[in-house]
């Protein structure tokens, strides 16, 4: 064991000497960050929260009270800064603005949607239940919040129609109401689900701490972790190239003529990459927390979250390694695999506006599960909320490491 | 003295190459043995068995009792290795290359340190202690790589090829230090394709070729199997066509053997001064020109020209 921590301690020394690899890991992310936030005008403002006024269009061709409820949403003071709505009947004129980048997305309700809801013998057909997003590909961003306070408030009349559904089904079964009865019950819960779901602050961006402290989004809270995170896979593929190297400089064979042995050769790469990560991560959050004064969130679930993704990326750093031959052939991969999880994990773009089997396919980068954590914490989460994201990278992280262990075996890198 | 190694029949096969063919040998304790043979004769391959980093094909060695095959970890514990090529982490300085191998070794604490200021005395670098690797010169840097090889204080200590590459004077330092080591009691096995070297340093001598060990014994033993027999060596320019030439001596009367290598022409003979008339006349009704002529005494160069019909370098 102290030997594997003296060959991690080792690497993370080199690393820290090679002056190119400190720039790929540290230099590059903070000033893509800060160039970025400066695009998106983060530093333009003194108010924490710089997406504002996201010119949205809605179309509602809904007669019920769910539709008339999401526009009464967009329309609320509680996202007043953030959103500018804008009611059109037309849903051609409602896409030319769209496409004219005069919005960054529109929001079409579907004539009879609220029946659809309400009304079971409408449920068979699911196309009555959607609610259209055109999002503008131009803002990514932007059309993604527009997504998200709506995926938010059907999220909200679902829980209601299935409450709906629950109650009368217990009524029934409890004989305290008669079939016939059932049709007017379940549409009354249903149209008092949406009258919940119409209250002004039933949905809001604006979240607050255990300690009723106010959290307000803020874009670099999204573009920082989404630029560490790349970074870090370049720093674990970076770190499986060292295993390579050594092999290549004759100090991995001198390390398997001492009295070490192999599980403690590789365990202390594998740590050495693990500390060389975890350090770029966590000085990338504290330099971004002093410099742009960035509320990452709760600190434990931050550790927690980064300490996961690094496991992740790591995995997928030794299981690039342990595919190919050469040290080139891992930075030539290694920056093919970062740029791929880049776009599949929500690092250059929302990943909620990917069609669906992308975002399926993005569950198996770091950087979607760990993102998704931060996110989650940057808007007053706490450490209960980010255990899915933290055992998803566990999972990915130990597979990887397994599936790796064992081709290394096959080719002779780690003697049995 | 007892045997500190055992060599017993050791096979090693790459897919179709035989790298090794069943080699035998002992090395006794405070002895200095070296492995000579040219490039790819399989020395590297027989010492990379015998410190445990490949496993043998077929065959065992014990080392201190020890099979490499059942108990690697306690012959890594005995031995200490000397790579041919350089094998240090060149960010890092001399002192911290030293405590990292050290540390692999199982040294610590005071034990460590001190050891490590000596390895440093001992390889002449204590004032550069703390300078990168990658800042040294070669010599230097071979330095750095036998003192790791020292630093557990080894009972067999494999050294393979450790001056190749390197200037005559860090050669020279190098080769008084296995000597050194030697007279402090440390056993050597000692790989090289330099007759020279082999002659200097070696109480006996194993000479390999083609992955098999041709022969084995004192200079004195191995120089007795080409009699009393001198060596002339011919040198020519590049432009010369000298197989020719050497096949007409070959068929001169006294002459033993006469080997083409390297634009030389290597003749073995009774007595070279008067081969040296004949020779030249050959060579000029040949219309061949003869840029310089050396005459050796009985060595192990001329050993193993008689076994193998080539030169050692060749």
């Amino acid at each position: 064991m102290k030997k594997l921590f003296i060959i991690g301690l080792k690497d993370l020394k080199l690393t820290f000497r090679d002056k190119a690899a400190l720039i790929m890991m540290l230099l590059a992310p903070f000033l893509l960050t800060l160039g970025l936030g400066f695009v998106s005008g983060r530093f333009s403002s003194n108010q924490g929260s710089v997406i504002s006024n996201i010119p949205v269009v809605i179309v509602n061709q809904d007669e019920g009270q769910l539709g008339q409820a999401l526009v009464d949403i967009f329309q609320s003071r509680s996202l007043a800064e953030l959103v500018t709505p804008s009611v059109e009947t037309d849903p051609a004129t409602a896409r030319q603005l769209v496409d004219d980048d005069q919005a960054s997305a529109a929001v079409f309700i579907p004539m009879g949607f609220t029946q659809s809801v309400i009304d079971p013998k409408a449920q068979a057909d699911s196309t009555t239940l959607q609610i259209e997003i055109y999002g503008n590909p131009t803002r990514p961003t932007t059309a993604g919040v527009i997504k998200t306070i709506v995926d938010e408030f059907i999220s909200r009349v679902e829980v209601g129609r299935v409450s709906a559904e629950v109650t009368v089904s217990q009524l029934l079964a409890g004989q305290l109401i008669k079939p016939q009865e059932a049709m007017q019950i379940a549409m009354t819960i249903g149209e008092q689900s949406a009258a919940t779901a119409s209250t002004n602050d039933a949905i809001s961006l604006k979240t607050s701490t255990n300690s009723g402290a106010e959290i307000q989004f803020d874009v670099l809270a999204y573009l920082a972790p989404g630029m560490a995170l790349i970074f870090l896979m370049f720093t674990v593929t970076n770190g499986g190239r060292t295993l390579l190297n050594e092999k290549l400089q004759g100090t991995l064979p001198r390390l398997q003529v001492s009295p070490t042995t192999s599980s403690q050769i590789l365990g202390g790469k594998v740590f050495g990459i693990f500390l060389t990560g975890l350090a770029q991560m966590l000085i990338l959050i504290v330099s971004s927390t002093l410099f742009f004064r960035l509320q990452w969130g709760d600190p434990l679930g931050v550790l927690l979250l980064v300490m996961a993704a690094v496991v992740a990326a790591v995995g997928w750093g030794l299981f690039l390694t342990s595919l190919v031959n050469s040290p080139g052939q891992v930075t030539a991969f290694g920056t093919a695999i970062m740029l791929l999880f880049s776009l599949l994990g929500g690092g250059f773009i929302n990943r909620q506006i990917l069609p669906g089997w992308l975002k399926t396919l993005g569950l198996i980068t770091p950087n979607a599960w760990a993102l998704d954590g931060f996110q989650t914490l940057s808007l007053g989460g706490g450490l209960p909320d980010i255990l899915r994201p933290i055992l998803g990278l566990l999972v990915m992280g130990c597979v990887l490491f397994a599936i790796s262990a064992f081709l290394f075996t096959r080719r002779g890198f780690v003697k049995g | 003295m007892p045997d500190i190694l055992i060599v017993n029949n050791l096979v090693k096969k790459f897919e179709n190459v035989v790298a090794v063919k069943g080699i035998s040998f002992t090395i006794k304790e405070g002895e200095i043995f070296s492995l000579l043979g040219p490039n790819g004769a399989g020395k590297t391959t027989t010492i990379s068995m015998l410190s445990t980093l490949f496993q043998p094909t077929s065959g065992d060695a014990t080392i201190g009792g020890h099979s490499i095959i059942r108990e690697p970890m306690q012959v890594r514990r005995m031995i200490g290795v000397v790579p041919q090529d350089l094998a240090l982490y060149e960010e890092m300085t001399a002192r911290e290359n030293l405590t990292f191998w050290g540390q692999m070794y199982g040294l610590s604490g005071k034990t460590l340190s001190s050891r490590v200021d000596e390895i440093l005395e001992q390889i002449g670098l204590t004032d550069r202690a703390k300078h990168r690797v990658k800042t040294f010169s070669g010599g230097m840097k071979r330095r750095v790589n036998i003192g790791v090889g020292l630093l557990h204080k080894p009972n067999l200590l494999f050294m393979d090829e450790p001056t190749v590459g390197i200037d005559p004077q860090s050669r020279r330092a190098i080769l008084d230090s296995v000597k050194d080591l030697n007279k402090q009691g440390m056993t050597v096995l000692y790989t090289t394709h330099y007759m020279e070297e082999a002659q200097e340093l070696s109480d006996r001598v194993g000479i390999v070729d083609h992955g098999d060990l041709i022969a084995l014994g004192t200079q004195k033993e191995l120089t007795k199997q080409v009699g009393e027999m001198e060596t002339l060596v011919l040198h020519f320019d590049e432009s010369e066509d000298v197989e020719k030439l050497a096949a007409s001596i070959q068929k001169l009367p006294g002459i033993i053997k006469a080997d083409v290598s390297d634009h030389a022409i290597a003749i073995i003979v009774p007595e070279a001064e008067e081969a040296l008339a004949p020779v030249i006349t050959r060579t000029n009704e040949l219309g061949i020109k003869v840029r310089s002529i050396d005459i050796q005494e009985p060595n192990l160069e001329a050993v193993f020209l008689h076994l193998t019909g080539r030169a050692l370098r060749n």
